[in-house]
């Protein structure tokens, strides 16, 4: 424990770099998969590719995603862009296909009820769909997040900062204390990240617990 | 008005859920398609609000092709209340009635009050305002969707199969209350349903459709009943049309005759006498074997089903006679108080009579 009372504002810093390369590509993922699931769900052939094109992405294993991307992209191999782009890839693949399945879940008759009052397609899709959509991608937003958040330490192999780097820096000087720091801290992040969308999700949508309290007691 | 002319719905895959349909649908009226599961009922009537569109022929709502028209603002100017209600479970009741005037851009203020007004005339209470969808009954999710529909006071309303899905008892109140409700508003409506004992009790015109999206009677409800147009119309409107044909007929010549009846307590004579509270309604029968007996207002049988004399139909006088223990039907006035009793050989006897002169 001496070491981490010594380390404090070392840890500090690295937590907070750690989700300044966690968080965004989180959001950036989910504001690019909101359109491309609407997209995926108007047809048949698109749905299949864009899912398929998705699942693929998903098993480019991270550390190669990583090394990849800079000659891709023309950066610098420890820009951090870099990390933040692969990481968005990994978002995008896993809400896609969430954001297709959440919309296509909105029941139909309410989506056709929309259609008959009046609504455009686009009003209809803000004020309709996507709200009901919301409980399903926000189960979808936790996975992403918590698996953003894991996915950073690896950066930490190719030299990134972020709580990974207690991984590599405690094993090259043989400090087991740091890599259980930092093995509790990303656990930790991770719970406190899933407990705040959690709450957004509560916050976002009142009447998805009241129908369901209402079920119950019926 | 509403008016198809020579309108087909044809899908790729070849099946005509529509053929080359004529109608013209009266002004502030209820207008019933009935019929059996896939005669285009439901096509029709989704036709008007171009939920889906025809393949051939015109649709005209007040003139206007609806093909010609935006459609969303053409459908922004027509009720549509669809089975299962179809609410925005996202939405609390007040929002979900005010849907339509907040597209329509009235603000937010002018559209939560219309909403409120409207859940009043529907029967839903203040309180439930604040609620959702999901909190409520199918019965009153229903009035929500009949709320809904009439927010921006729409001279024109759909109604896709409302009732369908909720229970027996409840879709009978919900029919009483649109009927009242047309009553003070006069809609236009066009009324969907596969049931025909909903569509003669709530049209006053309906359109029988048979499979392959034909027409095959447009009328009155009481000639459909009386004078089906083929073995089709026959059969579909049912075994029990004579009788239920009764219910178009008036009642006003229909002779009452004098009634036996007491207070609890009196004494009876023999045979069947009906027992009154003190404001003279009927509370049941007493049977009297031997004479002399004594009426007990806790010791009655029940009585049958009350007609309400010269303003029921002859349906309802028929059934008080039939369903009362003494055979003999009570007649009531608009208090509700006995005034006479009615015989089920009146009830043919007026029938005939009423043919006399239809023949003559």
């Amino acid at each position: 424990m001496g070491w981490v009372s010594g380390n404090l504002p070392q840890i500090r810093d690295l937590t907070l770099e750690h989700l300044f390369f966690a968080l965004p590509p989180v959001v950036i993922g989910l504001v690019l998969a909101v359109p491309l699931g609407w997209l995926a769900n108007r047809t048949r052939v698109g749905r299949t590719l864009m899912i398929n094109i998705a699942g693929l992405l998903y098993t480019v294993p991270s550390l190669a995603l990583f090394v990849l991307l800079p000659p891709i992209l023309g950066t610098r191999i420890l820009d951090a862009s870099n990390v933040i782009i692969a990481l968005t890839v990994y978002t995008l693949a896993l809400l896609v296909r969430t954001v297709a399945d959440a919309l296509s879940a909105v029941p139909q008759v309410v989506v056709n009820a929309a259609t008959a009052m009046g609504y455009g397609p686009l009003r209809r899709f803000v004020a309709v769909e996507l709200p009901l959509s919301v409980p399903v991608v926000l189960a979808g937003l936790r996975v992403a997040a918590v698996s953003s958040i894991s996915l950073v330490t690896v950066g930490a192999l190719l030299g990134f900062g972020g709580l990974g780097k207690m991984f590599t820096d405690g094993f090259q000087r043989g400090i087991p204390v740091e890599i259980v720091t930092g093995i509790v801290l990303v656990l930790l992040l991770a719970l406190v990240i899933d407990g705040l969308l959690l709450l957004l999700g509560r916050v976002l949508t009142p009447w998805d617990r009241v129908g369901r309290t209402a079920g119950r007691s019926a | 008005m509403i008016e198809f002319r020579g309108v087909t719905k044809r899908y790729p895959d070849g099946t005509v859920a529509v053929d080359n349909l004529e109608l013209q649908v009266r002004d502030g009226g209820i207008t019933v398609f009935v019929g059996p599961s896939g005669c285009g009922k439901t096509t029709s009537l989704r036709m008007v609000n171009r939920m889906i569109d025809p393949t051939s022929g015109t649709i005209l709502v007040n003139g206007t092709d609806v093909m010609k028209a935006d459609a969303a603002q053409l459908r922004r100017g027509i009720g549509y209340v669809i089975q299962q209600a179809g609410l925005f479970p996202h939405r609390t009741i007040v929002d979900n009635v005010a849907t339509v005037p907040l597209l329509l851009g009235w603000g937010k203020k002018k559209a939560r009050d219309r909403a409120m007004e409207l859940m009043e005339t529907v029967g839903l209470t203040p309180e439930m305002a604040q609620r959702y969808p999901g909190q409520l009954s199918g019965g009153q999710q229903q009035r929500v969707g009949v709320a809904r529909a009439l927010a921006a006071d729409p001279p024109v309303l759909l109604m896709d199969e409302p009732f369908s899905a909720v229970d027996p008892v409840v879709r009978e109140s919900l029919q009483d209350e649109l009927l009242k409700l047309q009553a003070e508003l006069g809609k236009t409506i066009v009324f969907v349903t596969h049931d025909i004992d909903e569509a003669v009790k709530l049209g006053d015109r309906v359109a029988v459709f048979r499979v392959g999206g034909k027409l095959a009677q447009y009328d009155e409800p009481g000639v459909l009943l009386t004078r089906p147009a083929d073995d089709f119309v026959d059969s579909f409107v049912g075994r029990d049309r004579g009788y239920r044909g009764l219910s178009f007929r008036s009642s006003e010549r229909l002779p009452l005759h004098e009634l036996r009846a007491v207070l609890s307590g009196e004494r009876t004579e023999e045979g069947w006498t009906l027992v009154l509270d003190a404001d003279g309604r009927p509370l049941g029968w007493h049977l009297d074997r031997h004479g002399g007996a004594t009426a007990d207002a806790t010791d009655l049988v029940p009585g049958g089903s009350l007609y309400d004399a010269g303003t029921g139909s002859l349906r309802s006088a028929l059934d008080a006679a039939l369903s009362s223990p003494s055979g003999l039907g009570v007649a009531v006035d608009g208090d509700g108080r006995a005034v006479g009793s009615v015989a089920a050989d009146d009830v043919l006897d007026a029938l005939a009579a009423a043919r006399r002169a239809e023949a003559a």
